[in-house]
């Protein structure tokens, strides 16, 4: 009967039998996941790691989002965002446009400024420490979660200083934690590939750790769907543990589903349903001390970030604002997303919404605006 | 807890109730669904083929007096934006069609408050005469019109169109097969028994049809899973509906204020579906209303089939709602789930 499912197979009960008793899964048990078409399987065990950290939680963001400048020496080739210098479309906002953005929305309860760019040829270290100070100084409850280990590694060269003084000043500029961008896959091969301008795998793992270690929170991710194979995945992924088990300072992980239209990969597909959701499963499966799994809808749309938190992730991120990253890379999505579509789609998926703060500290006061009926009864309002 | 019960209610070809299917319906999680679905799926379709068809949708006019609620596309009569498709346009979508090996097209309007019936009967004469296609035509709405606006009885009505060149019958206009709904949402369209009662003649006269579901709307729950009841009843007296395809409500530019469905209440209710609906063969995704990734995903939760390449859509169109899938793309998602891919034609034969 279950001929064409995994979960007849001796190898699947050993994994099985590893995740019920909580014991890691090794490099052959991720590989053998990615191999599997057996989506449901894969899923049902995700959903049980994900009930077992975070019980039936699932948790939103209320962030704004800027991108201050799209001009990036690095030129990766999966990237639609960066810009040369010159390019009519390239741009860069001052320290007075940023906080003009964040000031025109001080009446919102936003409690999350995310903050990337592109690795700028002449931007001076100032602009960057000035940036976080002034939107600290304009909203001070305003946690600023800013700058990938990329960035960082360049603020750090561009100061003269090491990654650890480059963080502390930043931190008593005001910023509270990193995101997880510009990890990429860890391959060498695809780094020489796709980005081999990008700071290496070797040093934005060192920039996390000296993160952690300073006691700055980051994110990590992956970007899948290009051209890397299921044991760059794995390995991606490991590496990552490796480096949870030394710090213990990594929030979430986020898959980032590639996204092709225009970038030089652009004859390359959109990813499946199927691939966003083993890669979020699998994450799930192998990241056992990471405490958080993100859905992000920007990349891979709201219906199916809603599906993702039965199959392992417990966050949709945020109701984010003017994302320009996986826009031009021609995602579809919406802009953004109000907090009640957000408390919509996680009690629609049978989870109990969660307004978070960065670091996970749940929101309290939130108009639970949202329906908060059943799973599944009709909750419609006719006009 | 249920599970197991269940599971060997499908693994004995044993029929779910209409409360039997309501508990499954509220069982809180979808994967656990999703397994009964592609269980009962595997039973009724062992192979692991995912099959679509070719083909394009001609909607021969807008105008409608129909009016329903939950309707982005009608125009009424005399409205800036109404048409009727000339002959011309009719020929040379067909000859797109059949230039891109398409083998159907799927011909469904607007119900015209003046079109004489000889309208269609010309229509459908002038299709076959001048090409080799399958007429997937006129939804039972548009049939009761045509029999309301004609004289004819439903019988004649459907011996004509057939003797003029229609093939088979798609499955719209039933929205959800509870008078209550329908009163509510589409009060002038033809009742859940007269869609019924079209569905039932066609079969007996040997013409195939498929079914649908319009859900997301004003319905209850029980009444979805009534809607399923009343055409495993039909089913099990006619065995003439080759799918059933259920897709949710698209409220953008309709007169009914809700908000969209997300994916997992889609998913939930097309592995219902697939549980309940034991003599309906054929379960479709719906990729037009969720975009392929969810469809992609259905494959996993009891669908079988990919729909339509889609050639053209306007009435999902007009709710903003807009994906675009082409053979090759439709091929690759199908695959990369680890099924294959399969031309079809309406009675789902393998081409």
């Amino acid at each position: 009967m279950d001929m064409d499912r995994s979960k007849g197979e001796p190898w699947w009960q050993e994994i099985r039998g590893k995740v019920e008793a909580g014991e890691r899964l090794s490099f052959e048990d991720g590989l053998r996941l990615y191999q599997s078409n057996d989506l449901l399987a894969i899923g049902t065990l995700a959903n049980a790691v994900r009930r077992r950290l975070n019980g039936n939680k699932a948790f939103y963001i209320y962030n704004q989002h800027i991108n201050y400048s799209n001009i990036c020496v690095n030129r990766c080739r999966f990237c639609a965002f960066g810009k040369d210098k010159g390019d009519p479309a390239a741009y860069e906002m001052s320290t007075e446009e940023i906080v003009g953005k964040i000031q025109k929305r001080r009446h919102e309860p936003i409690t999350e400024v995310h903050i990337v760019g592109g690795i700028h040829p002449d931007l001076p270290y100032r602009y960057y420490v000035e940036m976080i100070r002034e939107i600290k100084k304009a909203r001070p409850e305003i946690h600023i979660h800013a700058f990938t280990a990329v960035e960082i590694a360049h603020l750090a060269k561009i100061s003269g200083q090491s990654i650890s003084d480059t963080l502390c000043d930043l931190r008593e500029a005001g910023l509270g934690s990193l995101p997880g961008g510009g990890a990429e896959v860890f391959s060498p091969r695809i780094r020489e590939r796709l980005c081999p301008k990008k700071l290496s795998p070797e040093g934005w793992l060192e920039v996390a750790k000296t993160a952690h270690r300073l006691g700055i929170k980051s994110n990590a991710t992956m970007l899948y769907g290009h051209i890397e194979s299921a044991e760059e995945r794995v390995s991606h992924l490991l590496s990552l543990r490796r480096t949870q088990d030394e710090t213990g300072g990594f929030m979430a992980f986020i898959p980032l589903a590639f996204h092709p239209r225009n970038t030089e990969l652009s004859d390359l597909s959109n990813t499946t349903g199927f691939n966003d959701l083993k890669n979020i499963a699998i994450a799930r499966l192998l990241l056992d001390n990471f405490p958080h799994i993100k859905a992000y809808w920007v990349m891979i749309g709201p219906k199916l970030a809603q599906i993702a938190l039965n199959f392992g992730a417990d966050d949709l991120d945020g109701t984010i604002i003017e994302e320009k990253i996986t826009h031009m890379a021609g995602a579809e999505t919406a802009q953004r997303m109000t907090r009640a579509e957000l408390q919509r789609l996680i009690h629609e998926a049978g989870c109990t919404p969660i307004e978070r703060d960065t670091l996970y500290n749940a929101i309290l006061n939130v108009t639970q605006s949202a329906n908060n009926d059943q799973p599944g009864k009709k909750a419609f309002a006719e006009s | 807890m249920n599970y197991d019960l269940w599971r060997r209610k499908i693994e004995h070809s044993e029929r779910f109730s209409k409360a039997e299917a309501l508990e499954l319906y509220s069982h809180p999680d979808i994967l656990v669904l999703g397994e009964l679905a592609d269980l009962k799926r595997r039973l009724l379709n062992p192979k692991r083929l995912v099959t679509y068809i070719i083909d394009r949708n001609i909607n021969y006019t807008n105008i409608c007096i129909s009016g329903c609620r939950f309707c982005a596309f009608f125009r009424e009569d005399g409205a800036q934006g109404g048409y009727v498709l000339t002959r011309e346009e009719l020929a040379r979508k067909i000859e797109e069609t059949l230039s891109l090996e398409g083998v159907q097209i799927l011909l469904q309007g607007g119900l015209h408050p003046t079109l004489p019936f000889s309208f269609y009967e010309e229509m459908l004469a002038f299709i076959k005469s001048e090409h080799p296609i399958h007429i997937h035509g006129f939804s039972p709405p548009e049939i009761v019109h045509m029999s309301r606006q004609s004289g004819l009885g439903i019988g004649d009505v459907l011996r004509r169109l057939r003797a003029a060149g229609l093939d088979s019958i798609p499955g719209g206009g039933a929205e959800i097969l509870v008078d209550r709904v329908r009163q509510a949402v589409s009060p002038r369209k033809c009742s859940a028994d007269e869609w019924l009662a079209v569905m039932e003649e066609a079969h007996r006269q040997g013409i195939k049809t498929t079914a649908t579901m319009m859900f997301g709307h004003v319905e209850t729950i029980e009444e979805r899973i009534e809607h399923l009841m009343r055409l495993r009843e039909l089913q099990d007296k006619t065995q003439g509906f080759t799918a059933f395809i259920p897709w949710p409500f698209q409220p953008h530019n309709t007169r009914i204020n809700v908000v969209s469905m997300g994916g997992v209440e889609y998913l939930r209710m097309l592995a219902v579906s697939r549980v309940v609906l034991d003599n309906i063969p054929n379960l479709q995704a719906s990729w037009v209303t969720q975009g392929p990734k969810v469809a992609q995903v259905a494959l996993a939760f009891g669908a079988n089939d990919f729909g339509s390449t889609m050639i053209e859509e306007n009435v999902v169109a007009a709710t903003g709602v807009s994906y675009q899938l082409s053979e090759k793309e439709i091929r690759r998602i199908i695959a990369d789930a680890g099924y294959e891919p399969a031309r079809r034609n309406m009675a789902y034969e393998l081409l």
